[in-house]
């Protein structure tokens, strides 16, 4: 059959030259996509080049960012993007993963769909709207009433008094995370859900019947029989909060140095390029030094991304 | 068999003592009660910080809200401008990258439905796709800034829009692929036997067929592009001034918002959050219409 329709085809391409030139230009559109990342690879490799040649390999490693003396370092975003994604992931995840039960196993049908609606749109919200809201709102909450319980609680506890150190001001690693987590919360749980959705539903029934519970089906069929699309989820979040900008931006605080403290100000990636470019005439070698970071941005995202899809292909599509 | 049927009855288990069994049973349910429980507190904590959102907004931005604000330029601190040129930036913007991006996304959806089935050339394009889709849309910024902008004379609305076509393209070819894929192939058969060409067969038929949920993608893309800010920092730069010149820098809400939202003072605070409010209200609205068209068809 599909053979059949295939020589048809190829009959009928003769008789409608049409056919090749719509072709063709479906093709070359598909090419060109192949050609955008390729492109925009290349481009932010050549932009960095300066800075690569400069300092070598030296540049992953050096926490220096020093405009007056030419010299820049890609440790300290580096670290402020690993730790902030990382830590939104330990706060996303327990609370996407909820959100996913709730809405496959708990909830009333009528509620899923009105439920599911309104945390898929905290994905629609512009990024730049979380910066400011959590600018506005969340940073002073955090500096007058969180900051200030925890740093008294903890004072004297050996290695816990170090990691909540510093002045209160709210703004910091932490509070970039936690904006980030509520950024990433609507992918993980919109994609757990899905794929939770896909467990069949006589798997579930039959250990409801032996008298499993709730918990226990979820632990023992629906995890297991969902494994990578959940990890997969869990990795498309990473993806997105490791590019993540102008929310981080607001709430990071801008500093150039490696803060043992989780309260300390830091930078990532995407907001040191977005906070530095203003101030990198055409040409710079700071410039170029972020450009660099964009690249080392691009190559940290595309492995996590592709990671995420390869778990995802199976079962089921990232959703946008 | 009867060796195991021996040893567990020798064995105080919850099948032989029902006090065990009974506190057994009281734990499962304990734990699977908690669950629930943190299942609920963690839906209703996002519920919560999405209406936290939309109340700061409504809060902030409404009680800035006149029609001044539509009506006139963004002026210096304390002379209470507007934000008509910010406005008319971004939808020009927009509309621009959306235009651009639109015909190129929907081939290549095309190409990924229709010509590429089992292609390794389309599975690295749908590859390529599915990582531009997620990929920081920040590089995608400093990308144009160095293919455009430094070699073709500066930042311009023109080269915010190819950055924001560059984030359309993914979103569209996506939507497309997978409303193409759902059209049944006897539908394209019974086309083909009537003897139209292929490409009648794509255009008149299955874009006709998937028209719906190819417009909700295009809508998702509007709504996306709209919000963004980063890509347009180092391409169209922002402008204070009126300016609708495709080759100049121009203004645009979100980076209105970021400029004024970062600053000393009260008027243009309060200015960025009205445009905050207005960029939200929009971008909320095109997706719940986008989702409102897709279930309409379904």
């Amino acid at each position: 059959m599909q053979q059949a329709t295939a020589v048809a085809l190829r009959a009928r391409s003769r008789r409608h030259p049409g056919d090749a030139v719509f072709a063709a230009v479906a093709k070359l559109s598909g090419l060109f996509v192949l050609l955008l990342l390729g492109s925009l690879i290349v481009t932010l490799f050549v932009g960095g080049l300066p800075a690569f040649r400069r300092f070598g390999l030296g540049f992953l490693v050096s926490d220096d960012w020093d405009p007056v003396k030419q010299v820049f370092g890609a440790l300290v975003p580096i670290y402020g993007t690993l730790l902030t994604s990382v830590l939104a992931l330990v706060f996303a995840v327990p609370v996407s993963f909820g959100i996913a039960l709730f809405l496959t196993e708990l909830a009333p049908q009528w509620m899923r769909r009105p439920v599911g609606t309104a945390i898929e749109l905290l994905a629609a919200i512009p990024s730049i709207i979380y910066g400011m809201w959590g600018f506005f709102v969340i940073v002073p909450i955090i500096s007058q009433d969180v900051q200030p319980h925890i740093i008294d609680t903890l004072d004297g506890i050996p290695v816990l008094q170090d990691l909540f150190a510093g002045p209160p001001f709210g703004t910091g690693l932490l509070t970039a995370a936690m904006i980030l987590a509520l950024m990433v919360v609507p992918f993980i749980a919109a994609t757990m859900r899905d794929v939770f959705e896909t467990v069949p539903a006589v798997f579930k029934e039959s250990a409801y019947g032996l008298g499993c519970t709730m918990w226990e089906v979820t632990r023992s069929i629906v995890l297991p029989y969902t494994r990578a699309s959940v990890v997969g989820g869990i990795m498309l979040g990473l993806g997105r909060a490791l590019g993540e900008t102008m929310a981080v931006t607001f709430v990071i605080g801008n500093a150039d140095r490696i803060s043992t403290s989780l309260f300390g100000p830091g930078n990532t990636i995407a907001s040191i390029v977005a906070l530095e470019f203003p101030e990198s005439p055409a040409g710079s070698l700071k410039l170029s030094s972020l450009m660099a970071l964009g690249f080392i941005l691009f190559m940290i995202s595309f492995a996590v991304l592709a990671a995420s899809r390869a778990l995802l292909r199976p079962g089921l599509k990232a959703s946008a | 068999m009867s060796g195991h049927a021996a040893a567990s009855m020798a064995m105080p288990g919850p099948a032989r003592n029902l006090a065990v069994s009974r506190a057994l049973g009281r734990r499962r349910q304990r734990v699977s009660l908690l669950v629930k429980g943190l299942s609920v507190a963690a839906t209703v904590i996002a519920l919560l910080l999405l209406a936290s959102i939309l109340f700061t907004l409504l809060w902030r931005g409404g009680t800035g809200l006149s029609v001044a604000v539509f009506t006139e330029m963004t002026r210096a601190p304390g002379s209470n401008g507007g934000l008509l040129n910010a406005i008319v930036g971004s939808l020009i913007q927009t509309a621009l990258g959306t235009l651009i991006g639109t015909p190129i996304g929907l081939m290549v959806g095309t190409y990924l439905a229709e010509y590429g089935r089992g292609s390794p050339v389309a599975g690295a394009v749908r590859f390529v796709a599915d990582i531009l889709l997620s990929a920081p849309s920040i590089l995608i910024g400093l990308f144009i800034y160095e293919l455009v902008v430094e070699p073709w004379g500066g930042f311009s609305a023109i080269a915010g829009s190819l950055a924001l076509a560059v984030i359309v393209i993914p979103i569209v070819v996506r939507t497309t692929e997978d409303m193409l894929r759902l059209i049944p192939a006897t539908l394209r058969e019974a086309v083909m036997a009537l003897g139209a060409p292929k490409w009648k067969m794509i255009v008149l038929v299955c874009y006709r067929a998937a028209r719906q949920g190819i417009a909700t993608g295009i809508l998702l893309a509007i709504a996306r592009v709209a919000g963004e800010t980063a890509p347009l920092l180092f391409t169209s730069l922002g402008n204070l001034n009126w300016s609708v010149s495709l080759t100049k820098p121009m203004a645009s809400l979100p980076l209105t918002i970021y400029q004024y939202a970062g600053s000393a003072f009260d008027d243009w605070v309060q200015l960025a959050w009205v445009g905050a409010l207005l960029i939200t209200i929009g971008v909320l609205a095109i997706n719940i219409s986008a989702r409102l068209l897709l279930r309409v068809e379904k």
